[in-house]
Parts: C-alpha cells; sequence; structure tokens
C-alpha cells in the first residue's frame, strides 16, 4: 500500500491525536500527522475515527490539518550499519539530526535509520539457483572488526534464489539478488524491514545452560543469569541501578549490547557514547563502540517514542540474534515505559487499574519480556538474547504495579538497597532480597569450569550470610561483645565477603570487572578463611589474633592486586592463608 | 516588552491568527472551554479578554475541530460567559531573550514589576526544545562553593542539575543564597548569571533573595521571575519555563555559565495537580497526574552544555519535601530525574549545625567525574567515600546506644562517635558567610577521618594515608 490521505486532525490532546474522517487505515499502521507531518501510530479505530498515538511534540498542531497513512505499521531497518549507531525511539539517528536540525530536536525531520550512502564489502555465501528457506544467511558484511554481519532471506520468504551479487562493494539500496517463491519473484538487499511490534520469528527455544558472566561478582556468583535469560533490577533513586547498567553494557560477555535509555537523564547517553568509543572490550581487545547499539529517548523527548523505544530495540537484538549473536538488552528504566503506556492510555481515556496504570499493562511486560529467549535461528545457528530491564519504583516501594507485574514475567530479581547505596556499597545489589532461578541451570557450567567446587562454595557462603543476618539482630540489641569467638567469626567472615567480595569499584581499572576464574578462586579463599579460622578457635585462638595475620590485609586487597589474567595467582594467596592460620593454630593445637 | 503577547504594537499577522471569539461556554477553576471556533492549534497562546478590557494570558490544553480547552494563567475571576473575548495568537507563548535581562525583576509570566522598561529581543518559544544527546558535552568541571559538605562529599559541577530537597522550616533559602553568591569555577574569576524562578513563595522570601543578590553584587548579573504565593497559581506553571528560557538564552547564545534556581518546585507540582483535577485526568499518586514525570524532566532536562558552545545551564532546584518525606511524589520523580540531590535534614538542624546536609541520603551523581588530581585533589574520591562509610556506621552505633547505653561499647565504636562529633562539628557546620577553598574542605575531612585507626581505612590507599592521615 501506498502513502495515501486517511482522515484529517480532529482532536489533539497532548501526544494523543484524534483523526476523523477516516478510511481504509490499520491498526498500528504509521501514519504523518498535520502538515509538519509529525510521526505517528494507529492504537484505536472506531467507525470513522482513529486514534493515533505521536513520536513528536503537538504544539500548534491544528484540527483539519490532514492525515497520511503510510501504508504499513512503524518499523525498523535492519542491516549492516546499526552498530555504533545511537537512534531514538524511533529508530531516528541522533547524529544525522543533529546534523540537519543542530543541537536541538526539532520536529518534522524525516531521515532513514541506515546511511545509503555507505559501501560494504559483500561476501555471497549462497549459489545461484539454490533453494533457500526463511532466515537463511546468504551472504556475510564485515560490520566492525568484531561482528560480522550476516545477510539473511527475509523471514516469511523464501524459494529459489535467482541470482545473487558477486563478491564486492555495495550500498543497501543496490538489489544483491533475487528470490522466486509463491508470492513470485522478490529483490534482495542488504537490508530488510521488520514492524517491531511482533517479534521475529524463530525454530525453537533452547533451554538455558550458560551464564551471562557480567563481571560483577555479586551478580555471577549469587544471582546468576543465564544467556536468554530475564532479569529485573529495581531500585529507588539513587541506588545506582544506571551504574549496574552501565558496567553490564561495558563489561558482560554478549556478543552484542543493545542499550535502551528510555525516559532517562540525557547526560547519562553522553556519558555512554563518550566512554564506550574509548573503552576496551577485555574480551577481544576491540572497543566497547564496536559491539553497542543505543537507543536514547531521553526523560524529555517526546513521551510515545519512549513507549517505542523498548519495541525498537527489542528487534534490533532479534535481527542480530537471528544471525547466531548472543546479545544483551539493557532496558533502563522500563517504569518510565510503563508510564508513557499510562499517560497515553489516560488521553485515550481508557479505564485504568492500578494508580492509573492501564489493565493491559502486564500484558505488554510479558510480550516484551518473552521476546528474550536462548534459540535456534531459522538459519540454524544458536543465539540468544538476555533481557536486563530495570525499574524505578516510586518512593523504592517495591510493592508497586511495575515491579511487581515485572517479577511474574522473570526469573530473576537484583534488588539494589537504598542503605547500601548510602555507605556507597556499590553495585548495593541486596544478598538478602534478592534471588535468581537460573542458578540451577548454570551450575553444571560453573562446576565444570571449577572442578566442581563451585555449588558447595556458593552454599557455604550463603549460610554464612543468613547466619550473619540473624546475628545482626541479636548485636542490634545486645552489642557484638557479648558473643562467642565462633559467632563473631560469622560476622567477621561476612564482613570480609561484603567488603572484599561483593562491593566492586566500577571507576578501578582492574576491580571494574571481574571474571569468572577469580570470582571462583576469591570466593574460595574467603570460604577457606572460615573454616581454617574455626577450627583455629575452636582449639582456643582467639578472634582478635586471627585478625592480626598479615594475611588478612592481603585479603582485603585482593580484587585490587590480583589482576584478571593473574586470576592463578591466587592460589598462592590460598596456600599463603593456609599457612598463617595454620601456624597461628598449632600455637594452641 | 517581554513577553511579546503584552505588546500593543501592531505586528504583520496571518489573517488567519486574528482570531477574536466573543463568549465562552464554560468556566471550571482557572479553565474555559469555547466553542464554535475554527483553525486553532495545541498549546497555542491564548488572550482572554474580560469585560473591562484586562487581557490575561492562556494556553489552549485540548483542541477539536469546533472547540478548545484553555488554561488561563492569571485566574478566571471575573469572567463572564458572555461577554468574554477570546483571542488565539496562532503561535506558542514566548519571551523577549537579550542580554538586558540581567540586573531585572520579572512576574512569572516574563512582564518586568521592577518599573523598568520592558526589554527588546527575539522572541523565543518558552517551551523549549529537547537537547540532542548526541550534541550534549558530558559535564566534568568542578564548582567551588565554598561549603564543606557540597564541595567535599556532594560535588556539584558545571552543568549540573541537582536539587536540594528541604522541608517546611529549614534554611534552604540561606544555603541557595550562599551558594548562589560563592559558586565559581577555582580556575576561573568570573562567577556565574543567575536566573532565579521564584514559584509560590513569600513576598518576604522574595525579598530576601534579591536582597542578598543586591548586597553580594550578584543582582547585575541576575534574572529574576517571580510567580508569588499570592498569585494566581497557574501562573507558576509558566514561570520556570519563562526563566529557563531566558537561561538557554544567555548559555548557548551569549556564551554565559548560568546557574538557574528554580523554588519551589513543590509548588509547581502543586499548580500541575490543580489543573489536572480540573480536567478531571486520571490521577497516579496521590493525585498527581500521570504525567508528573515527563513534566518535570521538560524543565529539568533543559540544564548542561552543548559541545562547541561556551556556554552551560547548571540548575539548583529546591522542593519542601511534605512532612519532610522523601518518598513524596515530587522529591521521589525529582531525584529519578536530576543528578542527585542534597537533602536538609531536621534533626541536624535542631542540633544548631549549619548548613545541615544529611550525610547519608544526598548524592551527587556527576562528582566521579569532576574530581581528583588536577581537577580538585588526588586524595579526595577515597576521602569522600571513606567519610560516608564511617558516617554510615556512626549512625548504626548511634543506634546501637541507645539501646545498650554508651559505655557497653566496643573500644573502637567509642572513636567512631567520636569520630562522628568532629565530622558533624567540624566539617559540616559552617557559619554562613564562610568560604572555604577545596583544599579546606579536604584537609578538613582528614581531620575527621584521622580521628579514627588507621585500620578501620579501608576505602584510603596506603600513599594517601602516609600522606595525610593525622598530619
Amino acid at each position: 500500500m501506498a502513502e495515501r490521505v486517511i482522515g484529517k486532525v480532529g482532536r489533539v490532546v497532548g501526544p494523543v491525536v484524534e483523526a476523523r474522517e477516516v478510511a481504509g487505515v490499520e491498526m498500528l499502521e504509521m501514519v504523518f500527522v498535520g502538515d509538519e507531518r509529525l510521526v505517528g501510530e494507529v492504537v484505536r479505530i472506531r467507525n470513522d475515527a482513529a486514534w493515533i498515538q505521536v513520536y513528536e511534540d503537538t504544539t500548534g498542531l491544528r484540527p483539519g490539518t490532514p492525515v497520511y497513512g503510510k501504508g504499513e505499521p512503524l518499523s525498523v531497518e535492519l542491516g549492516p550499519g546499526l552498530i555504533g549507531g545511537i537512534y531514538d525511539g524511533v529508530q531516528r539517528p541522533l547524529d544525522v539530526l543533529r546534523a540537519q536540525s543542530g543541537d536541538f530536536i526539532s520536529k518534522g525531520i524525516h531521515v532513514t535509520a541506515l546511511d545509503r550512502e555507505r559501501r560494504w564489502e559483500f561476501e555471497p555465501v549462497a549459489e545461484a539457483g539454490s533453494e533457500v528457506f526463511p532466515g537463511q544467511i546468504i551472504g556475510h558484511v564485515r560490520e566492525t572488526e568484531l561482528i560480522e554481519h550476516r545477510i539473511m532471506v527475509p523471514p516469511r520468504m523464501g524459494g529459489t534464489l535467482v541470482d545473487i551479487a558477486p563478491p564486492g562493494e555495495y550500498v543497501l539500496e543496490d538489489v544483491i539478488g533475487h528470490l522466486k517463491g509463491d508470492g513470485g519473484e522478490r529483490e534482495l538487499k542488504l537490508y530488510q524491514k521488520w514492524p517491531v511490534r511482533v517479534g521475529r520469528p524463530y525454530k525453537t527455544r533452547r533451554p538455558h545452560t550458560v551464564p551471562l558472566i557480567t563481571g560483577q561478582r555479586v551478580l555471577d556468583t549469587l544471582f546468576p543469569v543465564a544467556r536468554g535469560g530475564v532479569v529485573v533490577v529495581p531500585g529507588g533513586f539513587g541506588t545506582g541501578k544506571t551504574m549496574v547498567q552501565h558496567a553490564l553494557a561495558k563489561w558482560c560477555d554478549a556478543d552484542l549490547v543493545v542499550y535502551i535509555g528510555c525516559g532517562e537523564r540525557g547526560n547519562e547517553m553522553t556519558e555512554v557514547l563518550l566512554d564506550f568509543p574509548k573503552l576496551i572490550d577485555p574480551r577481544t581487545g576491540r572497543y566497547l563502540m564496536e559491539r553497542t547499539i543505543l537507543i536514547a529517548n531521553t526523560s524529555n523527548m517526546p513521551v510515545a517514542a519512549r513507549e517505542a523505544s523498548i519495541y525498537t530495540g527489542i528487534t534490533l537484538a532479534e535481527y542480530y540474534r537471528d544471525m547466531g549473536y548472543h546479545v544483551a538488552v539493557m532496558a533502563d528504566s522500563t517504569s518510565r515505559w510503563a508510564e508513557a503506556l499510562r499517560e497515553l492510555s489516560g488521553r485515550l481515556e481508557e479505564m485504568p487499574a492500578d494508580e492509573g496504570f492501564p489493565a493491559y499493562l502486564p500484558t505488554r511486560l510479558a510480550e516484551f519480556y518473552e521476546r528474550a529467549g536462548s534459540v535456534e535461528a531459522l538459519s540454524g545457528a544458536d543465539g540468544s538474547i538476555t533481557t536486563i530491564g530495570a525499574v524505578s519504583p516510586p518512593g523504592g516501594d517495591f510493592s508497586e504495579p511495575v515491579t511487581q507485574h515485572t517479577k511474574r514475567f522473570v526469573r530473576a530479581f537484583w534488588a539494589l538497597d537504598k542503605q547500601l547505596a548510602n555507605a556507597r556499597h556499590y553495585p548495593s545489589v541486596s544478598w538478602l532480597a534478592s534471588y535468581s532461578e537460573y542458578t540451577d541451570d548454570v551450575t553444571e557450567w560453573w562446576d565444570e569450569t571449577t572442578k566442581g567446587e563451585w555449588k558447595d562454595l556458593r552454599s557455604s557462603i550463603i549460610s554464612i550470610m543468613q547466619r550473619e543476618a540473624r546475628l545482626e539482630r541479636v548485636v542490634k540489641l545486645v552489642g557484638a561483645d557479648v558473643l562467642p569467638d565462633s559467632q563473631r567469626l560469622i560476622l567477621e567472615t561476612a564482613k570480609i565477603f561484603k567488603n572484599a567480595f561483593l562491593q566492586q569499584n566500577a571507576f578501578d581499572e582492574v576491580d571494574a570487572f571481574c571474571v569468572a576464574e577469580k570470582q571462583y578462586r576469591m570466593l574460595k579463599i574467603i570460604v577457606r578463611f572460615y573454616d581454617l579460622a574455626l577450627e583455629a578457635i575452636k582449639k582456643g585462638g582467639t578472634l582478635v589474633g586471627v585478625k592480626k595475620l598479615g594475611v588478612m590485609r592481603d585479603i582485603m586487597q585482593m580484587k585490587f592486586e590480583y589482576a584478571n589474567e593473574d586470576a592463578g595467582k591466587l592460589e598462592e594467596l590460598e596456600k599463603k592463608l593456609e599457612e598463617s592460620i595454620n601456624e597461628f593454630g598449632s600455637i594452641f593445637g | 516588552m517581554s513577553l511579546e503577547a503584552s505588546s500593543d504594537r501592531p505586528r504583520r499577522r496571518d489573517l488567519l491568527d486574528q482570531r477574536e471569539y466573543v463568549g465562552i461556554e464554560e468556566i471550571s477553576g482557572p479553565i474555559v472551554a469555547l466553542r464554535g471556533i475554527h483553525d486553532v492549534g495545541y498549546n497555542e497562546l491564548v488572550e482572554v479578554i474580560d469585560g473591562t478590557g484586562r487581557v490575561r494570558l492562556g494556553m489552549t490544553l485540548e483542541v477539536s475541530s469546533g472547540a478548545a480547552v484553555v488554561q488561563v494563567f492569571e485566574g478566571t475571576s471575573g469572567l463572564k460567559l458572555g461577554s468574554t473575548r477570546v483571542r488565539f495568537r496562532g503561535e506558542p507563548l514566548r519571551m523577549a531573550v537579550s542580554p538586558e535581562v540581567l540586573g531585572r525583576v520579572f512576574d512569572g509570566l516574563g512582564r518586568p514589576i521592577d518599573g523598568g522598561p520592558d526589554p527588546i529581543g527575539e522572541p523565543s518559544d518558552v517551551n523549549g526544545l529537547p537537547i540532542n544527546p548526541t550534541a550534549r558535552e558530558y559535564p566534568r568541571q568542578f564548582i567551588q562553593t565554598g561549603i564543606s559538605a557540597i564541595d567535599g562529599m556532594n560535588t556539584l559541577v558545571r552543568g549540573q542539575k541537582l536539587p536540594i530537597f528541604s522541608g517546611s522550616g529549614l534554611p534552604h533559602m540561606q544555603l541557595v543564597a550562599q551558594v548562589s553568591r560563592q559558586a565559581r569555577i577555582v580556575s576561573e574569576d568570573s562567577g556565574f548569571a543567575v536566573v532565579f524562578a521564584g514559584m509560590g513563595i513569600k513576598h518576604d522570601e522574595a525579598m530576601y533573595y534579591i536582597r542578598n543578590f543586591e548586597e553580594s553584587g550578584a543582582m547585575e548579573r541576575a534574572a529574576v521571575f517571580l510567580s508569588l504565593a499570592d498569585a494566581p497559581s497557574v501562573e507558576r506553571l509558566i514561570t520556570p519555563r519563562v526563566a529557563l528560557t531566558v537561561a538557554e538564552y544567555l548559555a548557548t547564545e551569549m556564551g554565559m555559565h548560568v546557574l538557574v534556581i528554580m523554588t519551589d518546585m513543590t509548588n509547581y507540582c502543586e499548580a500541575l495537580r490543580e489543573i489536572s483535577t480540573e480536567r478531571e485526568e486520571i490521577p497516579s499518586r496521590k493525585g498527581y497526574p500521570g504525567y508528573l514525570y515527563s513534566d518535570l524532566a521538560s524543565l529539568y532536562e533543559r540544564s548542561g552544555i552543548i559541545k562547541d558552545r561556551p556556554g552551560s545551564i547548571t540548575q539548583m532546584p529546591v522542593l519542601t519535601m511534605p512532612n519532610d518525606d522523601i518518598s513524596h511524589p515530587v522529591p521521589d520523580l525529582s531525584g529519578f530525574i536530576t543528578e542527585g540531590q542534597i537533602v536538609l535534614e531536621r534533626d541536624l538542624s535542631q542540633r544548631g549545625i549549619y548548613p545541615p546536609i544529611a550525610g547519608l541520603p544526598s548524592l551527587s551523581r556527576l562528582m566521579t567525574d569532576g574530581i581528583g588530581e588536577g581537577m580538585t585533589r588526588e586524595d579526595h574520591a577515597h576521602l569522600a567515600s571513606q567519610l560516608f562509610a564511617a558516617y554510615a556506621h556512626v549512625k548504626d552505633i548511634r543506634a546501637l546506644a541507645s539501646v545498650i547505653g554508651e559505655e557497653e561499647l566496643a573500644p573502637v565504636d567509642h572513636t567512631y562517635l567520636k569520630f562522628g562529633d568532629v565530622f558533624e562539628n567540624d566539617f559540616l557546620s559552617q557559619s554562613f558567610d564562610e568560604n572555604r577553598s577545596i583544599e579546606q574542605t579536604l584537609d578538613l575531612g582528614w581531620k575527621a577521618v584521622s580521628v579514627l585507626p588507621r585500620e578501620e581505612l579501608h576505602r584510603i590507599t596506603e600513599e594517601e594515608l602516609k600522606k595525610y592521615y593525622r598530619k
């Protein structure tokens, strides 16, 4: 369907426009509203009226001006050139917008998402005349040093590949092949389009087995997430949500990161734009920006585009998943998305449910989170999307609707704690309120990596932390001095675990991220410390004596002093610990 | 003239825009509704003229073919259904901006109230436009406020938006006055241009600020916008926008560094709620509209630095937390948008400590990038982190001591109590006109941590300890 006039503006209420005298419009069709051709989407049709949510500021929009239908749903362009880009909620490249309209974003500017001029080196892998199936990889383009872009037959298309272009340089609009299928002959290009609100198809779902190593000890060790999993990070303001999201985007071992800044601060996006092109990914030695796509719809940008931004982000992620990559999606913050939904719903005069949110909030949340997962793609490749959604509960109250509904659709919960943040304990993930249901899924992987020790070490430390929480209640009433040394050792071990292990300095070169091996060795040292010290105390030694041992300072500093590549050397520290405590204990033996 | 709308000068306008209608259909609080009109834009400026010829300004909140809903900034008292005339201006509300606005006092809609002439300048849409995130420069330049609790622990940087969360009866007025008087970049001589937006504040409060600006000589580089407590509340919705429009002009066009003070944001939010309930919108928390977050963001995000332009906008909004409740929607949603917060604490204030800046809930998110070697001092980050950690522990011990008595505390906990006293009395506490350099502030911080035994200082490196501990 080509573009045509579908009606005219009848009523304007903020970002919602009611079009009148409407004919032949489709639900969720993309439209252009008014003389300035503001981008919008049809969200309700009733008789000859259609309701449109508009992705740009509607100031000055007048009733009676025309509404144009584009004849297709709101879609994104998928092709080489996405990586390293920064887009708004409806995939308009912000740097191109800046070049066209200056430092402030003005209205009614239409630009293509992908650069049409840039030439890409195309390498075909399919042969002319062969039968191809939907999603099949027919060629390669080197998009960045890190990511080989695999050109796929679009889903729902298949048939005979009539011809395919020889190796060489092409621009996006060049026809690189023809496909003959049921619907006749179709042109293939280096890019395809896909509607954002529809999940891209895949062959089958796969079970979760491999953890996404985030490099954050508290997460990987205590509350791991599997590749293809979904996590929510709730936290009131000032608890370091964005710091956690940034740390994950920087250091997690995904192939590609899609970072959605949804209704958040402008300066935060600037920080990412500034840092990522300079930071080196430790696993590949390349710049982080070469594996990152940013979607930025800051809090002062139009609210409807904020609603669309998470769909835009996840659709890009699905496209790379289909090529066989492991993608991590960070959505910061889904609460702002839900608020956008609430605002639009209010303007549409829908009946509200909890706290003014529409009744379909949980459905929308479920739809979004279910687009994550580990799959066998149509091409046969294994890919995954791990989604990490931040939630900003008002007043830090986790009982509010967005947190509560989100909890139903995610399997890991990283609760950020105000008290920890106040004491500047970062990441401020609460070890008491958080949980992960992926622990069992990834135990096998960890046990393989750590010679079968991980599971036991982990349960030892969890048991120590739980006993500490109970003892703390006693201490609050009577002070720590009355406890016997064996119990004070629990407090002491917990303190070491918190300071030397859980707390991680995002600004320290060595400590900013921590590989799996280092995590395991550090954990082992702390658990060993507890066991050995307990033995020494039972023999008659005092905790004060243990604390005076020189090795204690080494333990407190091990996160800074042993670089990731030297993690193996921690074995020596473990030996040193054993020797010092045994020596100390032997006095009493 | 300041607001284009208040002009009587003839101006060339499209015929279409010369639309005036007589008679309105409904008046409800500050909102009027009209029918039988044509071709009116959303968010368009409206003049409402009553029987006596008085012109009031308003804005369309909703338009549909043949009808419009208009909010009247200057109240609706005295309006009649039949005789009221309504003129649609075909443009959004604009403010005339020029360097001449400095040294002047305006009302909440940007009209001079100091007896001076209307400033002449380029009219700019008060709603502004969002800054493209790719055009932003990341703020990292340290602003010395001369206040230890801010400089040392919650450092303000140029281009940041750092609000003050206060309560009624707490000395936020003094603090704001002190900051606007003392704030400067260490390496530069010039201070800030100050744009002050007072919303729903009392007359004497407004006088206090103006007097302070005059005494410190800041008035000649200040523009003051006042929508006082007895002005119609809807006017407050425009005041910060007019002020920010001026600030944006001074920063982006004149290359000035502008400090914007907006007080009191709680009154602004109340006005927004008033309009929202009047329009029978679905409320979210505590009756505030669901779009409160987006609306606040449209103000707070008008700060920062733009690449390759010399100026900057630093915002210091002030809000009073109703009942000192930080989880109230106004402070809560503000905290989610701003880059940290300075929280004033009643307990400290009652103990006579000025400024009563709460140690733990206060935070500056941009601090890490603005401090350290070459900006403040190399030990700053670790020292601040240690002060936070130690002071958090003091709070725990004080709670414990109130249960079991001070005598029962372990010896190391006694030193923590002593640290708490030194921290509060020597570091936090300072006088209203004391302007401390960053070195003085950090040295006082070291004085406090030096009370603690060395092995308690986990967050400070050996080198820094050698250099500063108990020196």
